[in-house]
């Protein structure tokens, strides 16, 4: 079944009316097939100058589409022989943090994904992509496998934040995240980060402090939710969509800002619209990039990694 | 960079005097609401005197306290981009800046100064929870990154004191990127074989927690001091979870392995000057101290430079390390 979003409601009664035309063109009417290709046409257009100048907030809405492909979607559709692996060795396995080794075009990788899940069974089991401790535990020994065997490290960036709850604040939250930063930037082998939905703070860079982040056109990437810096800083959760704006999100200023390498481009309508497309287009990005770092030894990609975060924040938005 | 040559002829700054004329003589414990004359506060370190509640200390009173003699140099904070993104909520991010630099007299959240600790040179990074929360932007983060350099530029330990609310929202992403810029700083005191110790205060949260000050050789932490990645009412309302007794304080941190020892604020150096001695002059002293038991594999080593007599031993002349 295909979400509309709000401010996809014109276009929804544009394929509505498609829909119906559809249904009576049975009878091979030219007049009707004609009214549906020009209302196609509409919707192209309608589609082209809505996601042409989305603001933040429908941002935030079109990277928390429930269609849009997640990180679960991405591995079936782009890695083969996908092995996942389980476990932090210490605690438990945590379903928000998929990961194993896998084929990607050929070469074998370690893949890291944040799993938000697509219906209610599956959002449950991947706690709708917030990680506990020991799904950041988990990800820093698939990176020190990764690095043992020198592979290549991708990870797909899909989370809203770390879980906030007792059990994980009991079990050292704050350190896994700390260590998933430090074990990313320990790494002598490419780490690749691709935020493909939702950027949200800690429990993403936690698996983001990569050689090259990639980010999807209509992603978003915060250290907070609007919602969350909304209700602070306005103390009225209702500021969401000012706060969206303020705080930059979007891969355009992003990219400006120096934060993020490359923005991938999503297919007319958005991701939700096309994920095969989408997806097609994320993996040539990446191997784009893991082919552009193979040639670095593991020294020479650790200082390079390192010196793209210090000199991080040197030029704001524009001079 | 610029401040780099600053190192080699730092600017004194400000050696620590004690205010004279306090605006209050009077404080109230915000724990038990005792009414503590100013005398009696700077005397216990700003813990109460009745109920032990360790009080928030400015970053000029806590590098007192730590260095030899409360003398240290600070150095100048790096100049870092002001407000990058231009960020306004009911009040413009640069006016609220400018209060917080007029009400502590800072330029930012951090300060950091160097100076000597048991004899030995240290690096000290103490945030301000009065400016702005301690939240961590640009300049706290850069102030990190100086406070590293200089560590490693010296050869001396790096301490920080953590005392904040988190990320610094104003400034977005890049309040976010100071998380792994963080890292990369105490990685660089790490490889440089040098110690980094992280005194966790009240309060140490969210962004602030889960980069640096998790990343310690040695955690101490100051009794109940607040201690997390999600804040309290996060859990509670996002959740639903009812909080355990003692939630998020240093002695459940403890409890659950987070932080090495959990030492009251009059122990704190001392605890300090121990630990760095002994990561710091491995071999027996016992040329350079006098002390019967030094050296004896079985003596009770640890327990020598226990107290502030450690202070001597840099006054009799011990070299550098
Ligand atoms: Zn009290």
């Amino acid at each position: 079944m295909q979400t509309f979003l709000e401010f996809e409601k014109p276009i929804a009664e544009l394929e509505g009316k498609i829909e119906e035309l559809r249904h009576l063109t049975d009878a091979g009417d030219l007049n009707i097939a004609d009214e549906v290709g020009k209302l196609q046409a509409k919707v192209e257009k309608l589609l082209q100058t809505t996601y042409a100048k989305l603001t933040p907030a429908q941002k935030v809405q079109v990277a928390r589409h429930p269609n849009r492909p997640h990180a679960l979607n991405y591995i079936s559709a782009l890695v083969t022989d996908f092995t996942p692996l389980a476990g932090d060795r210490a605690f438990a396995e945590d379903g928000a943090i998929i990961g194993g080794l896998g084929r990607f075009r050929g070469r074998s990788v370690v893949v890291i994904g944040q799993e938000k899940g697509h219906d209610t069974e599956t959002r449950v089991k991947h706690n709708f992509g917030m990680a506990k401790p020991e799904g950041y535990r988990k990800a820093q020994r698939l990176m020190d496998l990764a690095a043992r065997f020198h592979l290549p490290v991708v990870t797909l960036v899909d989370t809203a934040g770390a879980y906030p709850g007792v059990g994980a604040e009991e079990r050292g939250q704050a350190e896994a995240i700390a260590r998933s930063i430090e074990r990313c930037l320990r790494l002598p082998v490419p780490i690749v980060s691709v935020v493909i939905g939702e950027g949200g703070s800690g429990g993403a860079i936690a698996v983001a402090a990569a050689d090259r982040v990639l980010m999807l056109e209509h992603a978003v990437y915060s250290v907070i939710s609007p919602e969350g810096c909304a209700s602070i800083l306005w103390r009225d959760p209702q500021m969401a969509q000012d706060a969206a704006v303020a705080l930059r999100m979007t891969a355009q200023d992003l990219k400006q800002l120096g934060v993020i390498d490359q923005i991938v481009s999503e297919p007319m309508g958005g991701a939700h619209r096309s994920p095969a497309d989408t997806m097609t287009a994320v993996a040539d990005r990446v191997q784009a990039a893991l082919d552009d770092l193979r040639a670095l030894d593991p020294a020479e990609l650790k200082a390079r990694r390192r010196q793209k975060f210090l000199d991080m924040g040197a030029h704001g938005l524009g001079a | 960079m610029n401040w780099l040559t600053n190192f080699v002829r730092p600017k004194i700054r400000a050696l620590y005097t004690r205010k004279d004329v306090p605006d209050n003589l009077w404080h109230k414990c915000p724990s038990c609401e005792a009414m503590i004359f100013h005398r009696d506060l700077e005397e216990h370190l700003h813990v109460c005197q009745h109920c032990g509640h360790h009080m928030r200390l400015d970053p000029p009173r806590r590098l007192a306290m730590l260095f030899d003699d409360g003398a240290y140099q600070t150095i100048e904070l790096p100049k870092v981009l002001v407000d990058p993104l231009k960020f306004r909520d009911t009040k413009r991010y640069t006016d609220r800046l400018k209060e917080a630099q007029s009400k502590t007299g800072r330029a930012d959240a951090i300060m950091v100064a160097h100076g000597s600790m048991g004899g030995l040179p240290v690096v000290v990074a103490a945030f301000d929870f009065g400016f702005m929360g301690g939240s961590m932007g640009m300049a706290v983060g850069e102030g990190l990154v100086a406070a590293a350099k200089l560590a490693v530029l010296q050869e001396a330990p790096l301490i920080v004191v953590p005392a904040s609310g988190g990320a610094r929202m104003q400034e977005g992403i890049l309040s976010l990127m100071q998380m792994p810029r963080t890292v990369i700083a105490v990685e660089q005191v790490k490889e440089a074989g040098l110690p980094y110790v992280v005194i966790l205060t009240d309060p140490t949260t969210g962004g602030v927690t889960a980069s640096f000050a998790m990343l310690g050789d040695v955690h101490i932490a100051e009794p109940g001091a607040q201690i997390g990645f999600a804040g309290q009412r996060v859990i509670e309302g996002t959740v639903r979870e009812t909080l355990p007794e003692g939630f998020q304080r240093s002695e459940y941190l403890f409890d659950h392995g987070m932080v090495d020892m959990v030492v009251h604020r009059k122990a704190l150096r001392t605890t300090l000057v121990r630990i760095l001695d002994l990561l710091r002059r491995p071999l027996p002293t016992a040329e350079i101290v006098r002390l019967p038991h030094r050296g004896e594999a079985d003596g009770p080593v640890a327990a020598v430079p226990a107290a502030e007599g450690s202070e001597t031993r840099a006054g009799a002349g011990a070299p550098e390390r």
